[in-house]
């Protein structure tokens, strides 16, 4: 649509005309701010937690698991040198063999979420799916935060 | 023809005075667009952009993403 929009405004005599391609899905999976009715109620990226612990690959299981307990979390996200997420580490992973490397015992490729996706479609998915948490990322794959279906419930409570 | 820019370029832009434009339709636009985007619906562009935008600096187009 945007480049056909570009092209006329050309023709009607605008002389410097720009084509954001990626437009606003890309805007707004970059966690950007936005203006509009949606914009009050909080989404993904706004509930996700941010000091989510994170690991490599390469690590022993055993130096991660005393990382993320030391953090209270029960939960780690594996991530590459660009934040890229690799793969995940729930409660049942996190217990297993400590000699391991994480990349013999994570969850590979989790489902992830853009920051825009509402916190309604979220809890839907997370309950429909039984998934206690998941991973929120921009469109390439970063990691944004570790969402949490229980500060969904709790952030749609408070907007009640 | 219209450049093709990325996220960074249009912020640039934007800050440099540049107008951003969302041509999608109003339910769209009503709901979320980018800070300080004028509305110009592709089907009511013809109509509209010689009144609501500056022909004098530089516009900015955007809709949903590529398509």
């Amino acid at each position: 649509m945007s480049p056909r929009a570009a092209s006329r405004l050309e023709t009607l005599g605008f002389a410097e005309v720009y084509d954001y391609v990626d437009g606003k899905a890309d805007w707004m999976a970059a966690g950007l701010p936005t203006e509009g009715t949606n914009a009050q109620h909080p989404r993904a990226g706004d509930t996700a937690r941010r000091d989510v612990p994170t690991c490599r690959l390469t690590e022993k299981l055993g130096d991660v698991r005393s990382r993320v307990e030391a953090k209270g979390w029960n939960a780690a996200v594996v991530v590459d040198d660009e934040r890229v997420v690799l793969g995940l580490l729930r409660s049942k992973e996190l217990a297993m063999d400590a000699a391991q490397p994480i990349e013999n015992v994570m969850r590979p490729g989790p489902s992830t979420f853009r920051p825009y996706v509402s916190l309604h479609e979220m809890l839907h998915f997370m309950v429909d799916h039984k998934l206690e948490s998941s991973p929120v990322t921009t469109s390439d794959g970063r990691l944004v935060g570790l969402l949490l279906q229980k500060d969904v419930v709790a952030a749609m409570e408070k907007e009640k | 023809m219209p450049k093709q820019i990325r996220r960074e370029e249009v912020r640039k832009l934007v800050a440099d005075g540049a107008q951003l434009v969302e041509v999608l339709p109003s339910p769209e636009y009503e709901e979320d667009h980018l800070p300080g985007a004028i509305h110009v619906p592709l089907k009511k562009i013809d109509s509209l952009a010689g009144e609501v935008l500056d022909r004098t600096r530089p516009v900015i187009v955007y809709c949903w993403d590529t398509a």
